[in-house]
């Protein structure tokens, strides 16, 4: 080792000469910081959204009262003390009903966009890393899934399977799949592409490490993104179900169906609609809002 | 083996369809003694490449048709099936590539990727694994080794990340070291130090090195004996300071008479006429002809063949034949 050792020279000629326009990747903790505070419409999502994890994790503490208790002295009631914003048909009280509706939401927002992304994601890889047949057979299915709306799809699904919790997961799955598959493959297919993998290669690793070392963390960012792009369109969509009496079956809550119950004594009272209607748009609006900071965040083209 | 490591015979790679194929080697046979430095040079799309990668199996098939035999160490790679290709892969042979900004795996630090190589040739001891990776990276040169492990390669300038691909390369002590264009994306400077530190590596480890290069100045620092490719074929294959003495092929003394010196005046760079075939064009005879200032009759219809002009340095030309004859 010669003149080779001379470091600080090495490194001060480096830095001159090598000054490259490269984005430095973004350690993980500073980028919740900077996607939380970049502005101000999204540190108001961030709080919605904690808000309302909060409520959907403590519904039973919170709730003031059962969400199935009936009574037939207290129906159609107008907000009061007791009842905040007031009862239903049935004398339920439609705020515990939309506290306890949360944890649905909270539940299928999350499971239905995790599932639907391990298992496009597990599709689009393979796709996207083997090519040739694998390839062609999942393009033909995400093109034939991504051939149907994801709403008609769902009921179509729901309805031939009917309402259950799962199959509600299932039908959402199934509804997302596609969409997880395309970005997956694509990005794959541009990774597939880097000196790095091909380094991998020639260094003797085997192929299922090089798709799980070196494919995989490099694509996760575009799928994280849609993860949060798509847990407003499940909660959206579970919404929609439990409306069309296709989700969740009464008399469990859901805030689809608190709309749907709302809808036939909407001339009573006009609450539940109101209230199920304004909890569905401040979520769902706050996790899109929040779901295009980190797109934002991790696109250096934006991030300026 | 007959003190052969690597023995290329008659390699062609084809891509393109069967019946109208494009051939980018076409016919390589070369051989790489142990501990032997031998440089590949060639102008873009010669092949030098390609014929690099068929040594580690990296080009991709289909679409791309490997044939012939390369024996290492008298096995010949190309049968051999994937599971035994991985374990000579980086523990016998390993590769820099030319690339030394996008080698490196951006989400995995410089530690866990010198640490790969070693865990997948067989040292499970953790803390051994990390001894040896802090030992790799002093020894390429990266500066303060122990508090670099963590680092990410967005922290690396391209030097630096260009010793970090040399340590994952030497790291389980490989017999033979391919070196694709390692200092071409880099500066002079740097340069110099790459291959400062690759002659280092050579010595210390008594590797074979295949340097592959369009830079007649890298291949005369490192190698002694250079081969030298033009449109797929080799046109000359010679020790280092004959080649640069006399250079018997019409095309090698076209290239080094176009080589720049400190000590002419400025008159006008020599320059060989004509472009390179592309590939794919018609192979009869001999691809040099249309650029070839002594090109014979016989040269248009029949390939040359690689032929002994003189101890140990082969020439495919016709018109040194004949002179030869004469």
């Amino acid at each position: 080792m010669s003149d080779v050792n001379a470091p600080a020279d090495i490194d001060r000629l480096g830095a001159m000469v090598a000054r490259e326009p490269i984005a430095p990747e973004p350690r993980f903790r500073d980028l919740v910081v900077r996607v939380i505070f970049a502005r101000a419409s999204t540190s108001i999502a961030a709080i919605v959204v904690v808000i309302f994890f909060v409520i959907a994790a403590g519904a039973t503490w919170i709730a003031p009262y059962d969400p199935l208790e009936q009574s037939f002295i207290a129906v159609n009631q107008l907000p009061s003390w007791q009842h905040w914003i007031g009862t239903d048909q049935f004398g339920r009280d439609v705020l515990s009903r939309l506290i306890y509706g949360s944890q649905n939401s909270l539940v299928f927002g999350a499971l239905s966009p995790l599932f639907a992304a391990i298992i496009g994601g597990i599709l689009g890889v393979s796709a996207g890393f083997f090519g040739g047949v694998t390839d062609r057979i999942v393009r033909r299915i995400i093109d034939m899934l991504m051939a149907f709306p994801e709403l008609l799809l769902a009921i179509l699904i729901a309805a031939a399977l009917g309402g259950s919790f799962w199959n509600v997961i299932i039908v959402l799955t199934v509804a997302f799949t596609p969409g997880f598959a395309r970005v997956a493959r694509a990005s794959t297919l541009a990774v597939k592409q880097e000196p790095y993998v091909e380094a991998a290669v020639a260094a003797g690793v085997r192929t299922p490490v090089i798709i799980f070392r070196h494919v995989v963390p490099n694509i996760l960012a575009p799928i994280v993104v849609l993860m949060t792009l798509w847990s407003a369109s499940a909660i959206r969509v579970e919404a929609t179900l439990a409306f069309l009496g296709l989700g969740t079956q009464p008399p469990h809550p859901s805030w689809g169906n608190i709309i749907r119950d709302g809808l036939e004594n909407m001339f009573a009272t006009s609450w539940p609609i109101l209230a199920g209607g304004f909890a569905i748009t401040v979520v769902v609006l706050a996790i899109s809002i929040l779901g295009d900071s980190v797109r934002d965040a991790l696109d250096p083209e934006v991030n300026q | 083996m007959s003190g052969k490591l690597l023995d290329i015979r008659g390699l062609s790679v084809e891509f393109g369809p069967v019946r109208n194929p494009v051939r980018v080697v076409d016919d390589v046979s070369f051989a790489v003694r142990p501990g032997e430095a031998v440089g590949l040079v060639g102008e873009s799309g010669s092949g030098k490449s390609i014929t690099a990668l068929s040594v580690l199996r990296l080009v991709p098939e289909p679409p791309g048709r490997v044939s012939g035999h390369i024996l290492f160490e008298g096995t010949d790679l190309l049968p051999l099936p994937r599971s035994r290709m991985n374990a000579i892969r980086g523990k016998e042979i390993s590769m820099v590539f030319q690339e030394p900004m996008s080698s490196l795996n951006p989400v995995m630090t410089i530690g866990e990727q010198v640490a790969e190589v070693l865990m997948l040739h067989g040292e499970t001891d953790r803390e051994r694994r990390r001894a040896r990776v802090i030992e790799l990276l002093g020894l390429v040169g990266v500066p303060d080794p122990q508090s670099r492990l963590s680092a990410y390669p967005h922290e690396f300038s391209g030097g630096m990340r260009q010793r970090v691909m040399i340590a994952i390369a030497v790291a389980c002590n490989p017999k033979l070291l391919i070196a694709d264009e390692p200092t071409t994306a880099l500066d002079v400077t740097i340069q110099a130090q790459v291959l400062e530190l690759m002659l280092d590596i050579r010595r210390r480890y008594k590797s074979a090195i295949l340097l592959i290069s369009h830079d007649l100045g890298v291949i005369a620092e490192i190698c002694e004996r250079v081969v030298v490719m033009y449109a797929g074929r080799i046109v000359e294959d010679a020790g280092i300071r004959s080649l640069f003495a006399g250079p018997k092929h019409p095309y090698t003394q076209g290239l080094l008479k176009s080589v720049p010196t400190l000590f002419d005046d400025r008159r006008r760079l020599y320059q060989i006429p004509g472009s390179v075939p592309t590939p794919g064009s018609s192979r009869q005879g001999c691809s040099f002809r249309p650029r070839c200032p002594v090109a014979l009759d016989r040269c248009a219809t029949e390939t040359p063949p690689l032929i002994h002009h003189g101890a140990g340095h082969l020439a495919a030309c016709w018109a040194i034949a004949a002179e030869d004859a004469a």
